[in-house]
């Protein structure tokens, strides 16, 4: 299935909050090789859970398959750190596409607000939908 | 380590195996199955099973903390421009992370990294901020 510019600006807000707890914390560093423990800083990548969750919703409601997406870029801005304990909001967005040598390039953001809804991360990622190959 | 501006950080290398890649899709809740499926790799047009791009940007991220003891980090990111074949073997992948510190100012540090994989970089432009 193809893609048209109707999905810019479309939003896939998350249906419940993500708790962030310290033994998701643990497996995720665990994962890299890192060693976590309680007090010390969240892996920065972490947000990454949040961010695909919403994005497998995205590509399910567009009909796209996940072994044709490649990842293209991914940035993450911290409004400030991660906690264990935090619960968290998000809502993914897609903000441009465009075609190029036969892929889609889908360039979407992620915010992440807290339980106040302060903006605690924004993640931005180019997305590569390889349609040709 | 010191992380005044021109600072050499010290290069950190990371083995990455099947197995790892099969543990970070637990942990991430990334399955895409041409992170671990030479079969669908294969039926993509992939040069094999590569491995997540989160799954090196992660390790970018533990290369900073490793050199910043932990610092908080305000920004990180890159493009993946090479992907990281990962094969079905012991050695796996060995990834590289080697950073400078190019800006030290108002409490925040930049370290532009260069990631490789057999010399050949696998993110473009890779960057972090922390506070420090």
């Amino acid at each position: 299935m193809s893609i048209d510019d109707s999905l810019i600006g479309r939003s896939w807000p998350a249906s419940e909050p993500y708790v962030v707890s310290a033994e998701k914390v643990r497996e995720f560093a665990a994962a890299v090789g890192a060693s976590w423990s309680p007090g010390s800083a969240i892996p920065a990548t972490f947000p990454i859970i949040v961010a695909g969750t919403l994005m497998n919703v995205f590509l399910a409601d567009s009909g796209l398959d996940l072994s044709r997406i490649i990842h293209g870029e991914q940035r993450f801005e911290y409004a400030r750190p991660l906690a264990v304990g935090d619960v968290l909001s998000a809502s993914f967005s897609i903000t441009s596409l465009r075609q190029m040598a036969g892929s889609d390039i889908i360039g979407a953001v992620t915010e992440i607000v807290d339980e106040t809804g302060s903006l605690v991360c924004t993640t931005k990622a180019t997305l590569i939908h390889r349609v040709g190959a | 380590m010191s992380l005044t501006v021109e600072s050499v950080l010290e290069p950190q290398r990371y083995t990455v195996t099947r197995a790892d890649l099969v543990r970070y899709a637990g942990a991430s809740g990334d399955f895409n199955p041409i992170h671990w499926s030479d079969r669908v790799a294969d039926a993509v047009g992939l040069p094999g099973v590569i491995a997540h791009g989160m799954y090196t940007m992660a390790l970018a991220a533990r290369a900073v903390a490793t050199w910043t003891d932990d610092a908080e980090v305000v920004e990180l990111g890159g493009k993946f421009t090479n992907m990281v074949v990962v094969p079905d073997t012991d050695a796996g992948a060995v990834v590289e992370v080697a950073g400078r510190v190019t800006a030290a100012a108002d409490g925040l540090v930049i370290i532009a990294l260069e990631v490789t994989c057999d010399g050949q970089k696998v993110l473009g432009n890779p960057k972090a901020v922390v506070r420090a």
